[in-house]
């Protein structure tokens, strides 16, 4: 299965299985799409000559023809047959090395890999379900999660750390989130909770990274100097623009709070060395021009830069539409232009939605797997209950169980472990699906009503952020 | 190669065989929350 487009004068051509990116001349562009359309003519029937991934049916593929094909045609008569042989030589050397045209093997693992061990990695402990702002896009309905308002104890913040280590198998790296709400609002507990980790890290052979997401409403310098010792990321929330940040992230009573934290977040950044945090902000439908408040983080200086789109009810005014489609894809294109423009420059920086590791990313079971919500990642609230990410807490129905019990659902834990790409119908053909590796279980719950369906807009927007990510290694390699 | 240049050297082929260690980090972790993005983590396997 291949992918081919053309982007900022790049002609690129996916190789999903073998996950092989190439960079091609006109020529090889169009003969490569010849040569695809005569394979899934003939690849209609079922091979039974199976050999790792290559195709089974390059060789019935007639190059002679396709030689003279071209030789004939309007576009390419005046072009050398040399040449146009040349190019095929290459492609076919391509298809002998299996980095073209191969075929999916991997659906064969998927049973050993749902047989898998279960093992806990990653904890979202919800600190503090509260907050001292009140964004009207919050998932968490302004930190409570459709609760009451409640601070995590250290008590359970410990027996959750337990519970991690208890669950971790022989993995060694293991990763904290302190979340909320705010989690600054209850920083004491964060302190003693990365203590208490620490102090039974070497006798149980384990090793934690921490990770702090807040909104900077309490960021101080005394809680700056504590963060950068202590936490391996932290997630600084900005939406960009002061008047985009000020229309959706305002205080309870409806003041602005751009003012209050950008000083606070640029200090912060230039404290950690422009290292190992983001500032993340969220686009709505209100600032489908999104792309310049990246700019507007940039420009101040930050480099590691994550701007998502908003997850919301489509009855919300703010909620992304299908008709906002194409706008997005200019924003996302013409972000993609600009950054390979700064490359290289004093202006660079990561946007997290555009890195893409060609060399050393992740495995095939990693890609088929996706997040690990529900198996690997759980988020515990400030009460000790379970649930498969901090997506779904509130959400009764996806109550797993506590950090006394364990998961005492376990039916629960099995439907994720059973979630991956090939158990969605819509990730099958799609060229993305070893990028996103089936997306996000909680927008599919939201929008399909079933953690196996799919959200149509989220896909639409994260091959378009393939399409351009690959392109910027195009450009800048 | 003339027509071609191809941007990667490793195959997603061969992680089958010695993939699948779990030390990676979790996707939400890094920064998203309300998305899945795998493709651009790094493997933490360095034997692969």
């Amino acid at each position: 299965m291949i992918h081919q487009y053309k982007k900022n004068g790049y002609n690129i051509v996916l190789d999903v299985n073998s996950g092989a990116v190439h960079v091609v001349d006109d020529l090889s562009y169009d003969l490569i799409e010849e040569c695809d359309n005569r394979l899934k003519a003939i690849s209609k029937e079922p091979s039974t000559d199976v050999k790792g991934i290559s195709n089974p049916f390059w060789s019935l593929i007639n190059k002679e023809e396709i030689v003279e094909s071209f030789c004939k045609s309007d576009k390419y008569s005046g072009t050398d047959k040399s040449e146009i042989q040349e190019a095929l030589d290459e492609i076919d050397e391509l298809v002998n090395d299996e980095e073209l045209f191969t075929v999916d093997r991997y659906e064969n693992h998927i049973e050993a890999y749902k047989d898998r061990e279960n093992v806990v990695k990653a904890l979202c402990l919800h600190i503090a379900h509260d907050c001292n702002l009140a964004c009207r896009y919050c998932f968490a309905g302004k930190g409570e999660y459709q609760g009451e308002k409640e601070l995590m104890s250290f008590e359970v913040g410990k027996k959750a750390i337990d519970f991690l280590v208890a669950n971790s198998g022989v993995r060694r790296n293991l990763e904290v989130d302190f979340f909320g709400g705010e989690p600054l609002m209850n920083f004491e507990v964060v302190k003693e909770l990365v203590s208490y980790a620490r102090s039974i890290e070497e006798a149980n052979n384990k090793h934690f990274r921490f990770t702090l997401t807040t909104n900077g409403v309490l960021l101080s310098d005394e809680i700056m100097e504590y963060l950068n010792d202590n936490m391996d990321n932290v997630v600084l929330s900005i939406d960009g623009r002061p008047d985009v940040h000020n229309r959706m992230r305002p205080f309870p009573n409806g003041s602005s709070s751009y003012d209050l934290i950008i000083d606070k977040f640029v200090k912060f950044a230039k404290l950690r060395g422009q290292e190992k945090y983001y500032v993340r902000g969220t686009f709505t439908h209100n600032n489908l021009d999104f792309s310049k408040d990246v700019l507007h983080l940039a420009d101040l200086g930050f480099k590691q830069v994550s701007v998502e789109p908003v997850v919301a009810e489509p009855s919300e005014d703010y909620a992304l539409r299908e008709e906002d489609l194409p706008i997005l894809y200019k924003e996302y294109e013409s972000l993609a232009k600009e950054m390979v423009r700064r490359c290289g420059t004093d202006e660079d920086f990561n946007f997290f939605h555009f890195m893409i590791d060609l060399e050393g990313g992740p495995c095939v079971y990693k890609r088929l797997s996706g997040c690990g919500s529900g198996t690997e990642y759980l988020a515990v609230t400030p009460h000790g209950d379970l649930y498969p990410c901090h997506q779904f807490v509130g959400n009764e129905d996806f109550l797993m169980g506590n950090v006394d019990a364990g998961i005492t659902k376990t039916e629960i834990r099995d439907k994720f472990k059973s979630c991956n790409v090939y158990a969605k119908k819509e990730c099958k053909d799609c060229f993305a699906k070893f990028y996103c590796s089936g997306g996000c279980a909680a927008n599919s719950y939201n929008y399909a009503g079933d953690i196996l369906g799919s959200y149509e807009i989220g896909c639409k927007l994260q091959k378009e952020r393939i399409e351009d990510a690959i392109m910027i290694q195009a450009a800048t390699q | 190669m003339k027509h071609i240049k191809t941007l990667n050297t490793k195959k997603l082929s061969n992680t089958v065989k010695k993939g699948g260690c779990g030390e990676c980090q979790t996707s939400c972790q890094s920064a998203c929350k309300t998305s899945c993005t795998v493709g651009n983590q790094s493997c933490e396997n360095k034997s692969k």
